[in-house]
């Protein structure tokens, strides 16, 4: 099923992925990572994901590392 | 302009400007940028129409600023690379030659200086000793420094600017000036004598099949500067020893040395021999490499010498560099002229016998 | 059981483990990673040399896995035109900021553009100098505050902002000059296009080609990222106005 795969360490915080999301499926997590940072996090429990990339497209740190559609 | 120029491997009549440019084809120039000025537009005159029939790179910069930036884009591929200018528009350079040096690049520029301050004039001066040898860039860095005093050394030195500069990846400066650049002697053009030097471990080609190289001067920890400082400045030492060259007649038991390099050198030298028939103990120095500067041969001499006399055409600039060597055993004079011709035998002798009789 | 396509991952050119310094939200990491992108898709990586600039952008080279000299500030476009002059036969691109690029490489700039060097530029346009602090640049707003222009750009004090891809597109020697903006994903696909298309003219030999992208700088404009791509689009898209300005291969078909 199509999935973002996100690296903690790269995540900055400016959230500009959550708004690309067509299907609202990132959102600030509660974990911080080691720049101090709330980690966006990928819930997807209805495998709505559709593997766009918009959020990784988006991401100025290439924080999402990588995207999968299928 | 071009036409008597190639391996001659026979004596030719040419001025010193064409001489420079024509040794630097033969040297394997690949790439000439510059832009105009006198004393040394012939220079670029001649590049534009050599460097295009060799169909190697040659490009009328917008400015001197363009033109060593150009150059060092060149070298960063480890091409053999070079520009002239002269004083004012030397200034232009120094940032250039600062980075040129904190990157470590084969950079060759000829700079035929002329009168300054400012715009100055167009008239032969040394007025830029301490700009090639000091630098006017930021940072502790050096340039390797050959000066010239005859049209024969302006090819030989310009295949030895070449050398240098890619054997120690040091920017490297041949400083003639406008008497210099302008005087016809006859010369002869050897075959390049030096060893080509492998540039394929550093220069930038293309990151096959390698990591990618970087050739930067950014360094943002202070610990990583002081060690790539201590490292460069051991290259300059390890210069200082093996490329300094001077030549020196009549030393040995001479009470008066006189100081000299590029075109004043040459009545000096007449002047020491005038000064010998006349009996009096005049010897002969004439630093070839400005940096590195012979110190340590004008130190030994001041062992024995009684008085050193620098003869420049400048307010006194190299004079600096032997007070330093002789540090303060036995004095040290100037004979100058501000700016123009060099001062004139009969000048020197007069104030040689003059200081003898002190 | 469904097959995977992988639709996004870390570009081939991006150096392994690297990861940006800039300021979170700042569209240079977008922009490095569009021209890692297009090196990887044409095939250019291995026969390329970047000239890196000062600014933000001096960074470049830690983040591409490509051969890479620093150029002093605003000579950028002099050291790519001594590159590729040395070896033409590789790929040469400029990365710069606008100031580097059009005001103290302002002479630099056109006069590569002029000359036609088959070289490529890339241009991040963000109406300010980013890594000094915020001060005004030759591309800041009419209005715009800055730490050097406090009650906002005035013609009196500091004249107009530059148009640059409207004036690279002036030069003869121009093949390519566009302006793309990187405030949304279509724009952002679009600006990969336009960097792609300027590396293939490059490679054709064509001449000089040219993208200025407009860009945001969070941090000195004081706003949220979300609220800087929302700027470009209100204030800076109507002055510098996204496009393409010249295309000669356009012109020629």
């Amino acid at each position: 099923m199509s999935h973002i795969v996100i690296d903690k360490n790269r995540c900055k915080g400016c959230y500009l992925c959550i708004e690309e999301c067509p299907k609202k499926l990132l959102k600030i997590g509660d974990k911080v990572n080691n720049l101090g940072v709330h980690l966006v996090e990928f819930d997807d429990p209805n495998n709505e994901c559709l593997g766009c990339a918009m959020c990784a497209t988006r991401c100025p740190d290439m924080a999402i590392t990588e995207v999968y559609k299928g | 302009m071009t036409e008597c120029l190639t391996k001659t491997n026979k004596k030719v009549l040419t001025k010193g400007n064409y001489a420079i440019a024509n040794a630097a084809v033969i040297a394997g120039c690949e790439c000439y940028f510059g832009y105009p000025i006198t004393p040394q537009s012939e220079i670029g005159e001649f590049m534009s129409g050599k460097m295009q029939e060799l169909k190697r790179a040659y490009v009328s910069a917008e400015s001197e600023l363009a033109a060593i930036n150009m150059v060092i884009g060149a070298c960063s591929t480890g091409a053999k690379a070079m520009t002239s200018s002269s004083s004012c528009a030397v200034s232009l350079m120094q940032e250039a030659l600062s980075y040129a040096a904190s990157d470590q690049l084969p950079v060759v520029l000829v700079s035929v200086m002329r009168g300054g301050p400012g715009l100055g004039n167009i008239y032969p001066s040394q007025g830029d000793y301490n700009q090639a040898t000091i630098g006017g860039g930021n940072g502790d860095y050096k340039l390797i420094v050959l000066a010239p005093a005859t049209v024969q050394e302006c090819v030989d030195l310009t295949y030895k600017a070449f050398y240098l500069a890619h054997k120690y990846k040091n920017p490297t400066v041949l400083l003639a000036d406008g008497l210099l650049g302008q005087m016809m002697e006859p010369v002869e053009f050897t075959d390049y004598p030096y060893p080509e030097v492998d540039n394929s471990s550093w220069a930038l080609t293309g990151a096959k099949g390698r990591p990618a190289r970087v050739i930067r001067s950014y360094a943002p920890s202070a610990d990583d500067q002081c060690e790539f400082l201590e490292n460069l400045h051991a290259k300059y030492k390890l210069i200082e020893e093996n490329e300094t060259d001077w030549e020196e007649f009549n030393t040995e038991d001479a009470d008066i040395i006189l100081v000299s390099f590029g075109s004043p050198a040459r009545n000096t030298k007449s002047a020491m021999k005038h000064c010998r028939k006349l009996g009096l103990k005049v010897g002969f120095l004439r630093p070839i490499t400005l940096y590195p500067f012979p110190s340590k041969r004008i130190a030994e001499l001041a062992q024995t010498a009684k008085k050193f006399i620098s003869v420049e055409i400048n307010m006194g600039q190299m004079i600096r560099d032997i007070k330093l060597a002789v540090n303060g055993k036995v004095p040290v004079e100037l004979i100058n002229k501000p700016v123009g011709n060099p001062p004139s035998v009969e000048e020197i002798v007069e104030r040689i016998i003059k200081e003898s009789e002190e | 059981m469904t097959t995977l396509t992988q639709t996004f991952k870390i570009p081939e050119s991006i150096k392994k483990g690297s990861k940006f310094s800039f300021c979170p939200g700042c569209d240079h990491g977008v922009a490095v990673r569009l021209v890692a992108e297009v090196l990887d898709e044409l095939g250019l990586r291995e026969n390329t040399i970047a000239v890196a600039s000062i600014g933000c952008s001096v960074t470049l080279y830690d983040f591409l896995e490509v051969d890479t000299i620093e150029a002093p500030h605003g000579r950028a476009l002099a050291e790519a035109t001594g590159v590729k002059r040395a070896r033409p036969n590789k790929t040469v691109f400029t990365y710069q900021g606008d100031g580097d690029f059009a005001s103290i490489g302002m002479a630099e700039s056109l006069h590569c553009a002029l000359r036609g060097e088959n070289v490529t530029a890339i241009c991040i346009n963000n109406t300010t100098y980013g890594m000094t602090g915020g001060q005004l640049g030759p591309t800041t707003l009419l209005g715009q505050v800055t730490t050097t222009s406090p009650t906002g750009r005035n013609v009196e004090y500091y004249g107009y902002p530059i148009k640059i891809a409207e004036h690279v597109a002036l030069c003869d020697g121009t093949a390519y000059s566009a302006r793309v903006s990187l405030d949304t994903v279509p724009n952002i696909r679009k600006a990969k296009a336009a960097i792609k298309k300027a590396f293939e003219i490059q490679n054709k030999g064509l001449g000089f080609s040219f993208v200025e992208i407009l860009s945001t700088c969070p941090t000195n404009w004081k706003k949220t990222p979300q609220q800087a791509h929302q700027r470009v689009r209100e204030e800076m898209m109507p002055v510098f106005v996204p496009g393409v300005y010249k295309d000669i291969t356009e012109k020629n078909n």
